[in-house]
């Protein structure tokens, strides 16, 4: 008792615990006949989410059907958690392409830089997010499943319109 | 009109069935009770979880058979479940441990009386399994049987938090028990019977003793969520503290009897409070439920409305658990042995008095002064428990309320060098 418990004296309608009681059984009933729910029923309804959120991967393509990509080497580079693995390969008229094209969703840690950082506007992160596979191998997104992903991609913030307005 | 005492005897008088009929009847009403007591079961779990989402604005279980089946999924899950054992377990303890967790629950219902009887033709056939001329002592004595399921399978576990669960328990049903059984003093005292269907007729043909013992139906309702372990009181499983107490190391279908019998528990103290304090299966404001002929027709219709008392007291139940948070276990014992067991007693005492005074001054029993008198003490008692002793004592705050010299000389133990006693700014 050396540290003098400094009692307060409440009134008794703070101390009450009937009163307390009698008061939260009331809320609870009320809320209890109260029709809204606050749940989203997830399968049926889903919530809306951001133009600018960032899920899986996309790789745009052209008119013909080809990736956008030129294999310029600049995502992976700049990713941070070393997720994408690109070999350039070049054709008969000099044009690079990604000869191989992966990423380890497992390790991506979604900060959107590959998709701020192509010149070519080819990979994207993805306005996505289910994801479920059955092995850890199928998160390895190759360039034909990146290619055919159909989601719609994120918008990156725009400092001109900062709130995504 | 002739005396509510003449009309009670009336009312319980019938002739005895023969043998075979007797026999065929209580084996129906055995296999009847057990499947809708099961089943009732099984359905609370849903509906406690269906009101937990109400009370919480969500819709609750609704992907199983649109809900209504989600007991039923629970329990094939809990049957294919993988049952383990704790490698240092007491093996047949741990086995036995749910189930005697689980049986006193339900043989507590043999004695409970559900409907008003019915005359057959083959003769009169009582609506409760075994017709206990010691009813009330019989459901004392199974009460307190559970805890021992509880001690059980927190000591065969060997696991220090299923242990401590086990002796929270012990401490808190055997200390609520005494309240409990003290609670119900007051009711034999107006019955001046202990068998239960005589203490149904008395509620009938007099008031239900609710209001004429409001105090003792609180005490008992108090010491009823107590001894069935359910909030605010359920210390034995305090998840923050415990893990999940006594049935920590239980898993599939042991787990979910610990489950059930929690349930089965909760079902039986309604019950027990629908009959000693609200009728048990009367009408209100008729007494043609209670009088000869006794037809099939009364007898459903005594059991709706007893069916419908329990749930009720089900519903409160559920009510009260998603209300309420946990006492803390000092709070828990003060409230038993302080305030609970010293109420208990002394309204004993007040009872006993009115009685015996409106006795001593003509009024018979079963008249109108007689509850009159009654009914006005119990108005004064509740006026003076609810009202005037509710200042913070009854359930003691986070601090404890010490006197001006006990402070005073707490402080000079501690510091005995300072003349002046220390304020918490001293910085000490």
């Amino acid at each position: 008792m050396s540290i003098g418990v400094k009692v307060v004296e409440r009134p008794i309608e703070q101390t009450s615990y009937v009163r307390a009681t009698l008061t939260g059984m009331a809320h609870t009933l009320k809320h209890l006949f109260t029709p809204e729910k606050v749940t989203t029923q997830y399968p049926e309804q889903k919530e809306s989410i951001s133009k600018r959120w960032r899920g899986t991967h996309r790789m745009l393509t052209t008119e013909d059907g080809k990736a956008k990509c030129v294999a310029c080497g600049l995502c992976p580079t700049v990713c941070p958690a070393n997720c994408i693995k690109l070999v350039p390969g070049e054709d008969e008229q000099g044009n690079r392409y990604p000869l191989v094209f992966e990423i380890d969703e497992f390790r991506c840690i979604f900060c959107g830089y590959c998709q701020e950082v192509c010149p070519e506007e080819a990979i994207h992160v993805g306005r996505h997010y289910e994801n479920a596979e059955y092995s850890r191998e199928g998160f390895v997104y190759d360039l034909e499943r990146l290619m055919a992903q159909t989601h719609p991609v994120c918008e990156m913030w725009d400092p001109a319109d900062p709130k995504g307005e | 009109m002739t005396t509510p005492i003449a009309l009670l005897q009336a009312a319980t008088a019938g002739s005895e069935p023969h043998i075979i009929p007797f026999l065929v009847f209580t084996l129906l009403k055995l296999i009847v009770v057990f499947t809708v007591y099961m089943v009732g079961v099984a359905l609370l779990t849903l509906a406690e979880r269906k009101i937990s989402a109400w009370i919480q604005d969500r819709h609750g279980p609704n992907r199983v058979g649109k809900g209504w089946l989600q007991p039923a999924a629970d329990g094939v899950k809990n049957f294919v479940k993988e049952e383990t054992y704790p490698a240092a377990a007491n093996i047949p303890l741990f086995v036995l441990a749910p189930a005697l967790a689980f049986i006193p629950a339900l043989v507590t219902w043999a004695v409970i009386p559900f409907a008003a009887p019915w005359d057959s033709p083959w003769g009169r056939i009582e609506m409760v399994l075994a017709p206990l001329p010691v009813g009330f002592l019989f459901i004392l004595a199974i009460s307190s049987l559970g805890i021992y399921g509880i001690v059980i399978a927190g000591w065969s576990s060997n696991n220090k938090y299923a242990l401590l669960g086990g002796l929270r328990s012990s401490a808190q049903m055997i200390s609520y028990e005494i309240a409990m059984g003290m609670s119900t003093i007051p009711v034999l005292l107006l019955s001046g019977n202990v068998t239960l269907s005589r203490i149904v007729n008395q509620q009938a043909f007099e008031t239900w003793n609710v209001l004429n013992l409001t105090i003792a139906f609180f005490i008992f309702l108090v010491a009823a969520f107590a001894e069935t372990n359910r909030l605010p009181f359920d210390l034995p499983e305090a998840e923050s503290e415990l893990i999940a107490g006594y049935h920590s190391e239980y898993s599939a279908m042991k787990f979910s009897l610990f489950f059930i019998a929690e349930y089965a528990n909760m079902v039986t103290a309604s019950a027990l409070m629908a009959t000693l304090f609200f009728g048990g299966w009367d009408v209100p404001f008729t007494l043609r439920d209670n009088l000869a002929p006794h037809t099939g027709l009364k007898t459903l219709l005594t059991l709706g409305f007893f069916g419908a008392k329990v749930l009720f007291f089900v519903f409160l139940y559920m009510w009260i658990r998603w209300t309420l948070p946990r006492f803390r276990y000092d709070q828990l014992m003060s409230l038993g042995w302080k305030l609970l067991l010293p109420l208990a007693l002394g309204y004993i005492v007040a009872i006993a008095t009115t009685i015996v005074t409106l006795d001593a001054l003509g009024f018979a029993r079963g008249s109108v002064p007689f509850h009159a008198g009654l009914i006005l003490l119990n108005i004064a008692a509740v006026v003076i428990l609810f009202v005037l002793l509710d200042r913070g004592r009854v359930i003691s705050p986070a601090y404890s309320r010490l006197d001006a010299r006990e402070v005073a000389r707490l402080r000079a133990v501690s510091t005995p060098k300072r003349t002046s006693p220390l304020l918490p700014e001293s910085g000490d």
